[in-house]
């Protein structure tokens, strides 16, 4: 092992550094906190856990290279995948560091975090180029965050090459105040429900989809139910004089 | 507040005139716009198509219709006996599944999701688990005996769902004797189902990290006995149906739709596999070992109805096929993960009172051991913690790509879990598959895609 010390860390070989494991709590990007021990955010809760603060972090950007299936060293067919996927947009004229914001290599997943005016042209180029050729779209999930300011309403596509036998992921968000995301429909028609579907629970605004109505709830439902702060309602049940409130005001572990 | 436009006659009756204002149709009140959304009477239709000459007429097909399936209403523009444009309402049995899993810890989410779609219970209980397994990390680590019976469960669950879209698809025609003969046969699947998880649906057996109790005694011999009994009546589909000219007169060239329209569709399983693409996620991105199974995947090159209930057909016998691999492979051994932190710590026992926590485990912690007792309350109070992150676990449900979108935001509780059901999707290509043909064929063409509300809507 070499003696040299370590640039950053003076007084520590590289050798010690290599044998402290990484912290999974310090990486990351945050997107929110939770505090106390059983969800009790109205001052309410007695039991000596409410200063407890965990902080949220899913997993952060990936450094090249990402590995993936059928690896050869440590160079993979995610590799594979973002070469193909940045060559393709520079020959269109776009900057892929523009385009695609972050990608995240986590559980053996590939996701591409794309920048939300992009998301038809690389959709367009994932679905067309030989080399990527991701046929079947899988529809849209929408996730929403609200802790992470300015990217509150996340929207997450999986698509599938069968040519090629892959599976990606990509993920563009747009914030609570401006929900809007240019809609797949055109690349792939099978997103047409699935976009309804993501509207009416999370708001999300499909811009370009053929006719965005709500799909599962009642034409004049107002409010985004799947919203994290849509409240869950419910309805009070009389149980021997006492009162079980709904799901999402009862103590829980946070 | 402002009184509805529209007078009532004196004995409470609306008369027909109420009915046909525009303003009737929405009205401000101080709870908010109210909408009535009212039909017509028949005669009144009747006369309106009298009167105008075209034979061009919208149909309202469902949503209370015994053959949409369920709660699906279909919208049928119809000239004379030739639909124009076909459009699907859904959302009639929406129950919010999704939403309520963020409340109930990562082991509960079984018992919600299992109720999605109905007939694929199995299916829906095992992607979400691959999820919240792949989530955990421990995918490795899920013993295989827990493994084989998943396969068996879902192999078994194949069959019993492709015999409800056969029977169900066959009555819809007019053709109640295979009606009869699917439901027979579903039956004797359904009482295995009874044996091993105690119910006929809704099982919720499949837990994270593993199943929630090993076989009981006699379930093999059961299931043996089964697949001599099912070798013996699926031909019996055939004779009765393959080559019936009238059956095949109704199916044949109904529900075209070629490899492009369903990949742009999105259309997966048997309505793919019709279309020429052995596409099946068992074999190009296997899952719970199946790779080591030896079973094929039928396809057919005619693209409609016809091809669909012979892929269907097959697809039972493969699926009889590794069933009987996987009594082979039963091997005796854990049927949860090691990991204490994860695994459910009851072992369930019948009772004279039903299935609940056996007698020794309770005479463990409520007499012997308070460690296990506080073990016992956290992890069925609290749960276990699942790390950050996000994952997409996908099975082959008899129905198509089943997909499990599930993050975790590091509680004890999903942070979001979203279903891709193959029923949501397919049912899409409705539109494409009977716009052009006759009305009949719409039965046909849906009974095809063999849609389940429950898992459309969730």
């Amino acid at each position: 092992m070499s003696e040299q010390k370590n640039p950053e860390r003076p007084g520590e070989p590289n050798g010690q550094e290599e044998a402290v494991p990484a912290q999974r709590d310090d990486t990351g990007e945050v997107i929110g906190t939770r505090r106390g021990m059983f969800g009790a955010n109205n001052g309410g809760d007695t039991t000596g856990y409410g200063g407890l603060v965990r902080t949220v972090r899913l997993p952060g950007a990936s450094l090249r290279p990402y590995g993936g299936p059928r690896a050869e060293g440590a160079y993979g067919e995610f590799d594979e995948i973002a070469d193909e996927l940045e060559g393709a947009l520079d020959e269109q004229g776009l900057i892929p560091e523009n385009v695609i914001t972050k990608t995240v290599v986590d559980r053996d997943e590939l996701t591409f975090h794309i920048e939300r005016e992009y998301l038809p042209t690389v959709a367009k180029t994932l679905r067309d180029d030989p080399a990527l050729r991701f046929e079947l779209c899988t529809g849209v999930s929408g996730v929403h965050f609200p802790g992470d300011q300015g990217r509150e309403l996340h929207a997450v596509y999986h698509l599938r090459s069968i040519t090629h036998n892959r599976l990606i992921r990509l993920e563009v968000s747009a914030p609570d105040a401006d929900p809007h995301i240019p809609s797949l429909v055109d690349v792939y028609p099978t997103n047409d429900w699935h976009e309804r579907e993501t509207y009416d629970f999370f708001g999300i605004v499909f811009d370009g989809h053929p006719a965005l109505t709500r799909i599962m709830m009642p034409d004049d439902w107002q409010g985004f139910p799947q919203r994290k702060d849509y409240p869950l309602g419910g309805i009070p049940v009389e149980y021997k004089g006492a009162q079980i409130p709904a799901p999402d005001q009862r103590r829980s572990y946070s | 507040m402002t009184t509805a436009p529209h007078s009532h006659s004196s004995n409470g009756h609306r008369t027909s005139s109420d009915f046909d204002t525009q303003e009737s149709l929405a009205r401000e009140t101080t709870e908010g716009t109210v909408y009535n959304v009212s039909g017509g009477d028949w005669d009144e239709i009747a006369a309106a198509a009298v009167k105008s000459d075209d034979e061009r007429i919208i149909v309202n097909m469902g949503p209370q219709h015994p053959s949409t399936h369920g709660v699906l209403r279909l919208i049928l523009e119809i000239d004379g006996e030739t639909v124009t444009e076909a459009r699907c309402g859904i959302g009639y049995l929406h129950t919010g599944i999704e939403k309520n899993l963020e409340y109930r810890t990562w082991t509960q989410g079984t018992t919600f999701v299992t109720r999605m779609d109905y007939l694929t219970p199995f299916f829906n209980e095992t992607a979400y688990c691959l999820a919240v397994e792949k989530l955990l990390g421990i995918t490795d680590d899920i013993p295989d005996r827990a493994t084989v019976i998943r396969v068996m469960l879902m192999e078994l669950n194949r069959m019993s769902s492709h015999l409800v879209a056969i029977a169900t698809g066959g009555m819809e025609l007019g053709a109640t004797t295979i009606m009869i003969y699917g439901f027979r046969d579903r039956e004797l699947i359904l009482d295995i189902y009874e044996l091993i998880t105690g119910l006929r649906m809704n099982h919720a057996y499949i837990r994270p990290g593993g199943l929630a109790q090993d076989l009981p005694p006699g379930a093999v011999d059961q299931v043996r006995a089964f697949i001599k009994k099912m070798r013996k009546n699926l031909p019996e589909y055939d004779k009765l149906a393959t080559g019936n000219p009238v059956f095949k007169g109704r199916m044949e060239g109904i529900g075209y739709l070629d490899l492009a329209g369903c990949m742009a569709t999105g259309a997966t399983g048997p309505i793919v596999r019709a279309a020429g693409l052995p596409h099946d996620l068992r074999k190009t991105q296997p899952y719970c070992g199946y790779e080591n199974y030896d079973f094929e995947v039928p396809t057919a090159d005619t693209c409609d109805s016809y091809g669909r209930f012979l892929i269907r057909l097959e697809e039972m016998r493969q699926s009889l096929r590794i069933v009987e691999q996987c009594l082979d492979r039963l091997e005796p051994g854990p049927v949860m993960v090691a990991d204490k932190k994860i695994a459910w710590p009851a072992q369930l026992a019948l009772g004279p009172d039903g299935l609940g926590n056996s007698l020794d485990h309770i005479k463990k912690i409520m007499g012997t051991s308070m460690e296990a007792l506080i073990h016992h309350f956290k992890l069925v109070t609290e749960g276990f913690r699942v790390p950050p992150g996000q994952t997409y676990a996908a099975v082959e449900s008899p129905k198509g790509e089943l997909g499990v979108h599930a993050v975790s935001d590091g509680g004890t509780r999903p942070y979001r879990v979203h279903f891709r059901d193959p029923s949501f999707t397919n049912l899409q290509a409705m539109a494409a598959m009977c716009e052009g043909g006759q009305v009949a064929d719409v039965i046909v063409a849906v009974a095809s895609i063999d849609p389940v509300m429950g898992g459309v809507d969730r």
